[in-house]
């Protein structure tokens, strides 16, 4: 089995391997450190002229990638903390995404800028945010989160090599451990893998549960917890769900409709549960919702959703247990739904 | 032609080019905003006339004599300001955001900073000989990533000329309200080399150019030069706060034109204005006469 850390690793590697124009820069990149949380472990030693480590400057490795995508190399840039992502987040507004369109589509920023979100390590409130949510719906932005249910390594190697976009690759911290599930590990499910438009998405059920009766939608981390959820919902409350889990959180479809595989499952559910670690308004959720509402109109029968506290995310283990969602917040949620 | 006379019809081709936008402006001619380089034209013209093909130019808000000496053409760049599919970015960039060839600019001070060492480090790294031109006003100076740049240039050897245009005004603020210490100290806090120059001369600022790019394509590393300029015009349109008298004296001891200008003979120099007026005149002309983008097809090639 291997973890979301050692398939990163491994999909950053591949990159490396399979085309010269990829490099990586970040702080704290030099092995045997390889980057605060490992990922990108023993590339500069693999690599050493095309890792470079780099000063604390957030906005200038981001704007330097830019420039290296922009004359045709393919860099990925590792920022320590998503928390960070603020201080990237003119060059990330107003150039890289402003390239390609402004210039009347002369040229191309394929950067990828990758870094770990997500709390539940104790980080307190500037290390432990979801911060995504800022940047979904800038345009010319793709934005993608890896899961469990599929090969993270790969969805990174493709985003640099095959994606021509500039990419916000959100790894979510308590992931990283967890294993890659194969298919022993989700022997219980019948799953259904889905593209949207680049990246996977997986659809879930119990193998032999009855029609579901609610469609649970997640991802990242989240979409561990909600996959304990549907079994819990199942066995103990006989609420039977499906769970939709993309791993790209932007684009969406052109024209406001929904992800194929999420309009598919609402078809016969007829009720959303959207399910996300950032902060509960004017978020992911928020659109999944306004876009099934859009959609179905009166045969969307129930539509809710569990999201972060809209506070600081505190340091003290029981504080941030109660700001974040829960594996009880979604079942109960659930429970109020069916 | 000669030199001289060369590089007298750049100067002159910025100078008309600026003096029909501000012209044109008032007459809804235009849309949205610019920045006009009256003044400045010295800077462009002696610095960019060193490019080689392949070589790469980052500029600012304040793009149209940089565009224009680097040989872009004239009717693009009108067509650009009035929003005309022939535009130099049909129209979507206006007249702060241009992207032709190597010359690529944006709007957001300081912004192009790290993006230019980026390119720079990317040029390098294929084995390209190209070296990159980013300029900057003192204005932009204030802003943080410039100072992440000019360390990570000097730290990672990126082949950039960086050239300071100080006009001592951003917008309306003298430079002595926004900038302690100084501009060569600047780099030198970084171990940049920088050269510094107070002229409007467009023959001393070619040869100091003429220098710095020597030495960028013999030794690694950046380098700067630091230009003291004076802008004549408004920092946008109409807007300018400085005292008309003040600028009577900038124009009457300043100016890029009548210092170069001298050199030439009157006939020649009058020929070569005449020449420039009218090609003015015709790409304003032709830009007028473009149609406009299509913008159905731009709606709904976003997503
Ligand atoms: C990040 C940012 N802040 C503010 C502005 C608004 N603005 C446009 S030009 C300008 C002054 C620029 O001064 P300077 O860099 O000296 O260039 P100059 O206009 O003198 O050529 C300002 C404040 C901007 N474009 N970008
Ligand atoms: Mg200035």
């Amino acid at each position: 089995m291997t973890s979301v850390l050692e398939s990163l690793n491994q999909g950053l590697h591949a990159a490396f391997a399979q085309d010269a124009r990829v490099y990586l820069i970040g702080e704290d990149l030099l092995d045997p450190y390889g980057g605060a949380f490992k990922v990108s472990r023993n590339l500069s030693t693999q690599y050493p002229d095309r890792v470079w480590t780099s000063p604390v400057s957030e906005a200038a490795i981001a704007g330097v990638g830019a420039g290296m995508a922009l004359r045709g190399l393919r860099p990925v840039v590792e920022l320590m903390f998503g928390d960070f992502s603020t201080l990237v987040a003119d060059q990330l507004i107003n150039s890289i995404t402003k390239f390609p369109a402004m210039y009347n589509g002369a040229a191309q920023v394929p950067v990828v800028i990758r870094t770990p979100m997500g709390g539940r390590r104790g980080y307190g409130p500037t290390h432990s945010q979801t911060l995504e949510k800022l940047y979904l719906g800038v345009p010319g932005l793709r934005v993608l989160a890896p899961n469990t249910l599929s090969d993270p390594g790969d969805l990174l190697r493709r985003a640099i090599l095959e994606q021509n976009d500039p990419v916000l690759f959100v790894e979510n911290k308590v992931l990283y451990p967890k294993q890659v599930l194969d298919n022993a590990a989700l022997a219980d499910f019948e799953i259904q893998a889905s593209t949207q438009d680049f990246a996977p998405t997986h659809t879930l059920r119990l193998k032999g549960a009855p029609r579901p009766a609610l469609t649970l939608t997640a991802y990242g981390y989240m979409a561990e917890l909600a996959r304990e959820a549907l079994t819990r919902l199942a066995f103990e409350h006989e609420i039977f769900c499906e769970l939709v889990v993309p791993t790209q959180l932007a684009p969406l479809p052109a024209g406001g409709g929904l992800q194929p595989a999420l309009q598919a499952s609402l078809q016969h559910s007829g009720r959303l549960l959207t399910i996300e670690e950032g902060t509960y308004s004017l978020g992911w959720g928020a659109e999944q919702l306004a876009r099934a509402a859009q959609h179905f109109g009166g045969r969307l029968q129930a539509a809710r959703r569990v999201a972060a506290a809209e506070a600081p995310i505190p340091a003290a283990r029981n504080l941030e247990d109660a700001a974040l969602p829960t594996l009880e917040d979604i079942i109960s949620a659930a429970r109020e739904m069916v | 032609m000669s030199d001289d006379a060369a590089l007298y019809t750049q100067l002159a081709t910025i100078r008309r080019f600026e003096e029909t936008v501000l012209d044109a402006f008032p007459k809804g001619a235009f849309y949205g905003t610019t920045h006009t380089y009256i003044g400045q034209e010295a800077n462009a013209a002696g610095v960019l006339a060193h490019l080689h093909d392949g070589d790469l130019v980052f500029s600012n808000h304040r793009c149209h004599g940089h565009f224009l000496a680097y040989g872009g053409d004239a009717r693009a760049l009108f067509a650009e300001l009035m929003g005309k599919a022939t535009g130099v970015c049909g129209g979507i960039g206006g007249s702060q955001h241009l992207h032709w060839k190597n010359f690529y600019s944006n709007g957001v001070l300081g912004s192009t900073a790290p993006i230019a060492v980026g390119a720079a480090l990317a040029e390098k790294r294929k084995g390209s000989q190209a070296v990159t031109v980013l300029f900057l006003g003192d204005g932009a100076m204030g802003e943080g990533v410039v100072y992440e740049s000019l360390n990570i240039a000097s730290l990672w050897g990126a082949p950039v000329l960086f050239v300071v245009e100080n006009n001592h005004i951003a917008q309306t603020t003298p430079t002595e309200l926004a900038m302690a210490g100084s501009l060569a100290g600047r780099f030198a806090a970084f171990n940049i080399p920088a050269v510094e120059l107070d002229s409007s001369d467009a023959r001393e600022i070619y040869a100091a150019a003429g220098q710095e790019f020597a030495q960028l394509r013999s030794t690694p590393g950046p380098r700067a030069l630091i230009l003291h300029t004076a802008r004549f015009g408004p920092h946008s349109k109409g807007d300018d706060t400085r005292d008309p008298a003040f600028i009577e004296e900038l124009r009457a001891t300043r100016d890029p034109l009548t210092i170069h200008g001298a050199r030439l003979e009157e006939s020649e120099r009058t020929a070569i204005e005449a020449e420039v007026d009218s090609a003015i005149a015709a790409a304003y002309a032709q830009a007028e006469a473009d149609p406009l983008p299509e913008h159905a097809a731009y709606v709904k090639a976003g997503y």
